[in-house]
């Protein structure tokens, strides 16, 4: 099954579960059934007071579903573009993530912002970004980053069943990609890591689509007779620290890859926790291969320029190894 | 769509005697809570900052003396005097204020983010705007659960030229959702007057842009505001959608405690100062016969009573732990 479908049965399943569970966003409904198609059929099964067509209203959105959050909803949002949570910044970081802490645990926030990153289907700046690492910096949220259709299925079924707001990044170019999905019920907990290919010369940790560039960079390398461990983190906020550590620990070596910005990004965090709680694992550099810290082009080679790609991954690693 | 007041005369007869004792109460309540907080903050026991409701009180008790205790409200920085009208208990604002353990939010939230969950109270936000989408949102689940309650969503007039205002009536507007958009025109956002940041002098017309009904009253006139909050709810609960209602009044305070207010009049101040919806309640209540004056002052007994007791307990409450500081980030 693709990811995008492993994405449906999730909300499908839950909302079949649970009556208070709907979705909102703009073109979700029967008429577009979502910009990528995930919610394709769910108007049909549910109607559409459950899968519920939005004016173009980011704000609204998310402050509609903070508001039916707070009063016995579990809202699922959809952003249709990462980019546009820009928009909605206020109702995510203000409001949504500290309604629980500023009124001293009174309320419960339960709701789930689901949105696309990442760069690779040449839409520029305004639709490409990677911006996990600003909800990474709002204490209150969860920050969840499936790569495969098997976690995101999981960790969707996760989020819904959450108790706490949770911003679940998906990535434009993961939704056709096929995985192995049980036919069984299963959820995945959150900050609990993922080791995608064992090895023991160098850990990779990477997110999202760059789990397959890590993984086929893995494969060439080891042809030339490197091992390389893939470490996928899953989720960002809470992050499996002891798995990354424990990786680093038994490799020595570690190389970040993150499709976000180098500058304060996801990469930074990780190489600075790995910095003060495994400097004495090391024995190279921490290397972090990420987007250039400039907005996303439009051209086909300027784009491919700045994103990090398997040449780069296995470049990086022979440096250190 | 947008019918400016209405005649004073047959505002009250629907009324008890008994809800002019509330009403009356409630609105003296909030303004000797007020006095009593700047009080404390001039003895610095208030940290932080304080927005002051002392001459809006006939906004949040018009509003709230029509909802049940199931129904909810959201309120903003200036947000006191709708906890209190809200049935809040004063001590326990007053705790949160301090700082306090014993406080609503246990010491995190203080004066600007006050909620109280157990009488429908979903926080105050301190983001200008912020609270009106949540409170939209609030409108969604109620329509979603399909229960009869209805939301009332207090900002200010300066909140209205937020886009947040426009977003959340919009979708409210289109989903017929049970919500009243409150908005407390004082007429000054911060320092900035409401005539060079808008050209309309009436924010209940932009009800006409969303289709739903506008409606601007006397905010300082507690019936006035009760009787148009009466119709709103009225049709809110029974699926006939939103309404928005502009009340016109003024804070006798500067806008937080640093503000000495000195771009207003003194004749402006003076002007409001004589409409006073608290003096102005009683002189018709006294006039109407419906309480005598020795009934005005029990009542008056009561509260004093009940807020000196309110604050006693906020100064003797204990600080929260400064490793409180780590729990309820998240559930």
């Amino acid at each position: 099954m693709t990811y995008k479908e492993a994405l449906r049965e999730a909300l499908r399943e839950e909302m079949r579960r649970d009556r208070t569970v709907f979705l909102l966003g703009e073109d979700i409904g029967r008429y577009w059934k979502g910009a990528f198609k995930v919610t394709e059929g769910l108007a049909e099964e549910f109607g559409d007071e459950r899968v519920r067509d939005t004016p173009i209203s980011e704000s609204a959105i998310i402050g509609a579903a903070v508001g039916a959050a707070i009063t016995g909803m579990r809202p699922v949002a959809e952003i249709m573009f990462g980019d546009l949570t820009a928009l909605a910044m206020d109702q995510i970081a203000n409001q949504a993530a500290k309604i629980r802490y500023m009124f001293g645990g009174q309320a419960k926030v339960p709701l789930v912002i689901r949105t696309p990153f990442g760069a690779g289907v040449n839409i520029a700046a305004h639709h490409s970004q990677s911006l996990e690492a600003w909800f990474m910096h709002v204490p209150g949220l969860y920050v969840a980053v499936p790569s495969t259709p098997y976690d995101a299925k999981g960790l969707l079924k996760t989020a819904i069943r959450s108790n706490n707001p949770v911003f679940f990044c998906e990535h434009k170019l993961l939704y056709p990609m096929e995985g192995e999905v049980p036919e069984e019920e299963y959820t995945i907990p959150f900050g609990v890591a993922d080791v995608k290919r064992e090895g023991s010369d160098v850990t990779i940790v990477a997110t999202l689509y760059m789990v397959y560039k890590a993984l086929n960079a893995a494969k060439e390398l080891e042809a030339e007779g490197m091992s390389v461990e893939v470490v996928d983190p899953r989720t960002l906020t809470p992050l499996d620290k002891q798995a990354i550590i424990k990786s680093v620990k038994k490799t020595g070596r570690i190389v970040i890859v993150s499709e976000d910005c180098k500058t304060a990004g996801v990469s930074a965090e990780i190489a600075a926790i790995v910095a003060e709680e495994a400097i004495d694992y090391l024995d190279a550099p921490i290397k972090r291969i990420t987007a250039l810290d400039t907005p996303i082009p439009f051209s086909p080679p300027l784009e491919q320029y700045m994103i990090p790609d398997e040449k780069t991954i296995i470049e990086t690693v022979k440096e250190i190894v | 769509m947008v019918k400016l007041g209405w005649s004073e005369n047959n505002l009250a007869s629907s009324l008890t005697k008994e809800k002019f004792v509330e009403i009356y109460k409630k609105l003296f309540e909030i303004r000797s809570f007020e006095e009593k907080v700047f009080e404390l903050y001039a003895q610095n026991l208030v940290p932080g900052t304080i927005h002051l409701y002392v001459g809006e009180e006939a906004v949040a008790v018009g509003v709230c003396s029509n909802l049940r205790k199931d129904d909810y409200i959201t309120s903003t920085h200036r947000g006191h005097g709708h906890c209190i009208a809200k049935g809040a208990e004063p001590k326990r604002i007053m705790a949160e204020i301090l700082g306090k353990k014993t406080g609503y939010c246990k010491g995190k939230g203080g004066s600007m983010h006050i909620a109280d969950f157990s009488v429908g109270m979903l926080g105050a936000t301190a983001v200008v705007g912020a609270g009106i989408p949540i409170a939209m949102g609030a409108g969604l689940s109620i329509k979603l659960r399909g229960t009869d309650h209805v939301v009332a969503c207090f900002f200010g007039d300066g909140a209205s030229n937020q886009g947040t205002f426009h977003e959340a009536i919009n979708m409210a507007a289109i989903w017929k959702l049970p919500v009243i958009f409150v908005c407390e025109n004082n007429l000054y956002a911060m320092g900035t007057r409401q005539s060079t940041v808008m050209l309309v002098e009436n924010i209940a017309d932009r009800a006409i842009a969303y289709g739903i009904s506008g409606i601007a009253v006397d905010g300082n006139d507690v019936l006035e505001v009760h009787e148009a909050t009466r119709k709103a709810v009225e049709r809110a609960r029974i699926g006939e959608g939103p309404t928005l209602i502009e009340c016109k009044t003024y804070r006798h305070k500067g806008h937080s405690r640093i503000d000495p207010a000195k771009y207003r009049t003194k004749e402006e101040v003076e002007e409001w100062l004589r409409k006073d919806p608290i003096k102005r309640f009683k002189a018709k209540l006294l006039q109407t016969n419906v309480l005598t004056e020795s009934e005005i002052q029990q009542i008056e007994k009561k509260v004093f009573d009940e807020i000196e007791e309110a604050v006693k307990f906020a100064i003797e409450s204990p600080y929260p732990a400064p490793e409180e500081a780590l729990e309820d980030v998240y559930a």
